[in-house]
């Protein structure tokens, strides 16, 4: 009896590590396939404003991005700290954004282009006459589907 | 002095710890993010060709003004109270019973003062060019939220579920295809009930 009882005691069995950097190989290609590399500097600060009726915007290859806000302390010397546009790492002028998101579209290819969708990420604190100009730009060129791209929060936090 | 049998064995001891360490590395560089925002479609260039004429009870006007203050119908307005007037314009139902416009399922007041039927109402949205975007985005996210309520009360009523999620199903690319057909249907059932007419004309600059 005393014998059997010992010989339990000095059998626990230790768990064998030998798996486990396999498990974390898993792990580390499944990040490394879901990483995206942040493919655009932005120039521009912005916070978006919240709202509460807000739609996914699915399958990211049929959208173009436009970001409106003040420029970065690098560049708000040149350039003042008035809001400017910003796509695809540069800033461009008003007039500027038609042809650049018609280059935009045309890059796509020719299945998805009728449903390219316009995201605006644009300062909550920015004056609405940017967004008008922008918009006035994106009706001449014939690109009507935008999304005025927010946070999911509460809406009335936007007034402050 | 004993011959080696073989190259010696590489330790692989350490190994663990680098796949950690890479781990970790992309652990902290991954956002695994989808944008959210409000939908909308921008009026197109060309006007129709046709003049439409709108009834003035049909269409709910509303104005920003440079410090974000709210005009709902004429009236000020706090932002609190402008789902309640968008849903009460929207859902009001005013044509006669016996009339082509007659609103079956509208559960408002039946003001004839007020807009006729929510396929003929419009919302007219009109804002400054010193609106802050933030004010902006809150009026439109109440406005939106009006069509969301009452397309999720007419579709809790024929389908016993939410609009708003059938819709986000429906948009989902990972819904099955089959049921994606199925709610299609019933998408755009409801869409047509309560069709969302929200027009931005040219803004005014008082």
């Amino acid at each position: 009896m005393i014998r059997f009882k010992r010989e339990k005691e000095t059998d626990v069995p230790e768990i064998s590590t030998a798996s486990l950097p396999d498990i974390v190989f898993m792990l580390l290609f499944f990040f490394m396939t879901v990483t995206v590399m942040k493919s655009e500097k932005l120039k521009v600060n912005y916070v978006l404003p919240n709202a509460s009726e807000v739609k996914k915007l699915e399958k990211p290859d049929r959208v173009i991005y436009i970001h409106i806000g003040k420029p970065t302390l690098e560049y708000a010397t040149i350039l003042g700290s008035g809001p400017r546009i910003q796509i695809n790492d540069k800033f461009v002028d008003l007039s500027d954004v038609g042809p650049y998101v018609l280059g935009q579209i045309a890059d796509k290819p020719e299945a998805i282009r009728p449903f390219m969708t316009i995201a605006l990420k644009v300062d909550k604190h920015a004056g609405m006459g940017i967004i008008l100009d922008v918009r006035q730009e994106l009706r001449k060129i014939n690109a009507l589907k935008i999304n005025y791209t927010t946070y999911e929060g509460d809406a009335y936090a936007n007034l402050e | 002095m004993p011959r080696r049998k073989g190259a010696p064995e590489v330790n692989a001891g350490s190994m663990a710890d680098i796949a950690f360490l890479l781990l970790i590395f992309f652990l902290v560089t991954t956002t695994i993010e989808t944008d959210a925002g409000l939908d909308r479609m921008l009026p197109p260039m060309e006007p129709p060709d046709e003049d439409v004429v709108i009834k003035q009870k049909n269409i709910f006007t509303v104005n920003i003004n440079k410090n974000g203050q709210l005009l709902a119908e004429e009236e000020l307005t706090d932002l609190k109270d402008l789902r309640t007037k968008a849903i009460a314009f929207l859902d009001n139902g005013g044509a006669a019973s016996g009339t082509p416009d007659y609103c079956s399922f509208c559960k408002g007041k039946r003001n004839p003062e007020s807009s006729d039927n929510p396929s003929k109402a419009i919302i007219s949205l009109k804002n400054d060019r010193e609106t802050p975007y933030g004010t902006y985005i809150t009026v439109q996210n109440e406005l939106v939220g009006a069509y969301n309520d009452l397309r999720n009360r007419e579709a809790q009523r024929l389908f016993r579920r939410d609009f708003t999620e059938m819709e986000a199903a429906f948009l989902n690319p990972e819904t099955p295809q089959s049921v994606r057909d199925e709610l299609k249907e019933k998408v755009q059932q409801i869409k047509d009930l309560f069709p969302q007419k929200l027009s931005e004309a040219e803004t005014s600059t008082n």
